[in-house]
């Protein structure tokens, strides 16, 4: 849960760093991820292997495309506006939320996970499959790094964070930097939702609670720090088990709700983050 | 626009908009009658965002906490204790801008994006406390108050607000109020300190003034009209759960307002009318265009969000103040 919990917050965190807007559809792009899962899965007979292989390579894929679509259609007209851009998320993510609701329908649905393997270690045995999410997450995680820090494309991402206009000035295409960085963040969420899928149910109110959480996890992590969100998530995403141990599950997200608002009221640049230039 | 010379027209708008809703109620057949009580007390709710949000420039999207203190201030003591309409009316207010001055006191010290996640999550905090507290409120399913409990009888007076009439004439009496009240404010000394702070708080503040303390102010009496507007709607209607405590119940002023035109008196007033019917009728036309495709109120209210942002920020009386009459207030 934790790894796909970085997933989904990196993608926003992403969003945010670089464009300085929050998008609060995020939740709904990660929904839209695993309804879409459900369908491409549907769409093939025989091992679930392939329905699960197919899903997570077309689901990104179309998730990205709405996310491309939106941001073209809306968010540059605003100018990326912060607070414009907000209740237009808002708008966005109540008019994803109607088409799922729409064409999917009010029932959560599961996807077959592509392989059934319980790993027995002497003490405890674990499913396979949330292993290899694991893994997964983490590699992405890694690649997505990789890309920020060593290449030329990280290189143009971090520029255009660092001072928007200087980075124009230099001859860098801002704004396909922005619809680019728009749409990476929403196929990471879609990525994510893929991989809870078979976990979790498919539904169309799924986006609510993980956005919440990646808030959270940005926000702690220090809005725009990527190495911040990385170390949140897993420190949210393990603490999440635990709390609920002790507490009811509403007192537990209440209070991490509080706690992330005194953060951000108290300590605006998180915990590990640097104070704005 | 120099507005103290237009004071005349101004009032006269006013009550004119004031007398025609005295006015309706005896020409409305009844389910518009009802619907119209209904709106009044949500566009309480508008125009007391409309004070943060369209003069103050303070995008919140909290207020449902708002709304829902003055919900449940003004209903659990009726439910549990046995309390009376009118103080338990002034309680719920009470709750309402208690609830305001402290969570303005933790907000106000961000600003921007930051606030409104903030207070977002503050009505996250106050929303899942309805849930929480489910011996109380019985969550989601909420509570109806019996008739018995929303009579107000003294030696003198019997007024029963369950009987329809009495209803429209209470929300009738609260909106003129408000209405006249925020009026006041856009026009006072203090009204042109909250505007000229939306406009540039660093000059504000150069200028002399407590650009907190005035923004504080405004947080509270939008918080206590917002209340105000629950404790009303529980009272009228006798119901409170914890759906208008939901983020929706934060979006939906701020979509009234914007539709209407934000910072201007009258604007919450017509864009919570015109949404509840488009939302009503457009509900119903889609539903019947498209049987069996589970249109609800979410898919209008996004579409309308991001029309509005797009194409129409300053909604229909900011733009009938811009083009023609530069004196609306």
């Amino acid at each position: 849960m934790a790894s796909v919990l970085a997933l989904m917050a990196l993608g926003l965190s992403l969003v945010f760093g670089v464009m300085r807007i929050v998008n609060v559809a995020h939740g709904e792009f990660f929904m839209l991820g695993a309804v879409l899962a459900w369908f491409f899965s549907t769409l093939v007979t025989g091992h679930p292997a392939i329905g699960f292989l197919l899903a997570l390579a077309l689901s990104p894929l179309v998730v990205g495309a709405i996310a491309l679509a939106s941001e073209r259609l809306v968010l540059r007209r605003l100018n990326y506006n912060p607070e414009a851009t907000i209740v237009a998320t808002i708008g966005l993510l109540y008019i994803l939320q109607q088409a799922a609701l729409t064409f999917f329908g009010p029932d959560a649905r599961p996807v077959p996970p592509p392989f059934n393997y319980r790993v027995l270690l002497p003490w405890f045995g674990y499913s396979g499959y949330k292993l290899a999410v694991v893994a997964a997450s983490v590699a992405l995680l890694t690649a997505t790094w990789l890309v920020l820090t060593r290449t030329r494309v990280g290189l143009v991402m971090r520029a255009t964070r660092y001072d928007r206009e200087t980075a124009q000035a230099f001859g860098i295409p801002v704004d396909r930097v922005y619809a680019g960085v728009f749409t990476l963040g929403a196929m990471l969420a879609a990525v994510a939702a893929v991989l809870i899928v078979p976990i979790q149910q498919a539904h169309y109110l799924m986006g609510g609670d993980p956005l919440l959480l990646s808030f959270i996890v940005v926000i702690i992590g220090g809005l725009g720090s990527l190495r911040g969100t990385l170390v949140a998530a897993l420190v949210i995403g393990m603490s999440d088990g635990v709390i609920s141990m002790f507490f009811s599950p509403t007192l537990a997200k209440m209070l991490a709700t509080l706690l992330v608002a005194m953060v951000l009221v108290f300590r605006p640049q998180g915990l590990f983050g640097t104070a704005p230039r | 626009m120099n507005a103290s010379d237009r004071a005349v027209p101004v009032w006269l708008l006013h009550l004119a908009v004031i007398a025609a809703l005295w006015g309706a109620q005896f020409v409305l057949p009844d389910y518009h009658h009802g619907i119209l009580a209904r709106v009044m007390v949500l566009a309480c709710f508008a125009m007391g965002y409309n004070i943060l949000f369209g003069y103050a420039g303070l995008l919140s999207l909290g207020h449902a906490m708002f709304f829902a203190a003055g919900l449940y201030g003004a209903g659990l003591p009726i439910y549990h204790f046995g309390w009376h309409v009118v103080p338990s009316f002034a309680f719920g207010i009470g709750c309402g801008a208690l609830l305001a001055l402290t969570v303005g006191m933790l907000a106000l010290r961000t600003a921007g994006v930051a606030f409104m996640i903030v207070t977002l999550m503050f009505a996250q905090v106050g929303n899942l406390m309805t849930l929480w507290m489910a011996d109380w409120t019985r969550g989601d399913e909420g509570l109806t108050l019996s008739r018995p409990e929303r009579i107000i009888e003294s030696a003198t007076v019997f007024i029963d607000l369950t009987n329809r009439d009495t209803r429209y004439v209470a929300a009738w009496l609260l909106l003129s109020a408000v209405l006249l009240i925020t009026l006041v404010i856009a026009r006072s000394p203090f009204g042109r300190v909250l505007v000229a702070i939306r406009e540039n708080e660093e000059r504000t503040r150069m200028l002399g003034f407590n650009t907190y303390a005035n923004k504080l102010s405004a947080m509270v009496i939008s918080g206590a009209i917002s209340a105000a507007a629950g404790a009303a709607y529980v009272l009228l209607f006798g119901y409170m759960g914890a759906t208008f405590a939901s983020i929706q119940y934060s979006i939906l002023p701020l979509l009234w307002v914007l539709l209407g035109g934000a910072a201007t008196t009258l604007g919450p007033l017509l864009g919570a009318l015109l949404m509840f019917y488009l939302a009503e009728l457009s509900n119903d036309a889609l539903n019947a265009w498209f049987p069996g495709a589970n249109l609800s109120q979410i898919g209008i209210v996004g579409v309308a969000l991001v029309l509005l942002v797009l194409f129409f920020p300053k909604g229909i009386l900011g733009s009938v103040r811009e083009r023609w009459l530069g004196w609306l207030p």
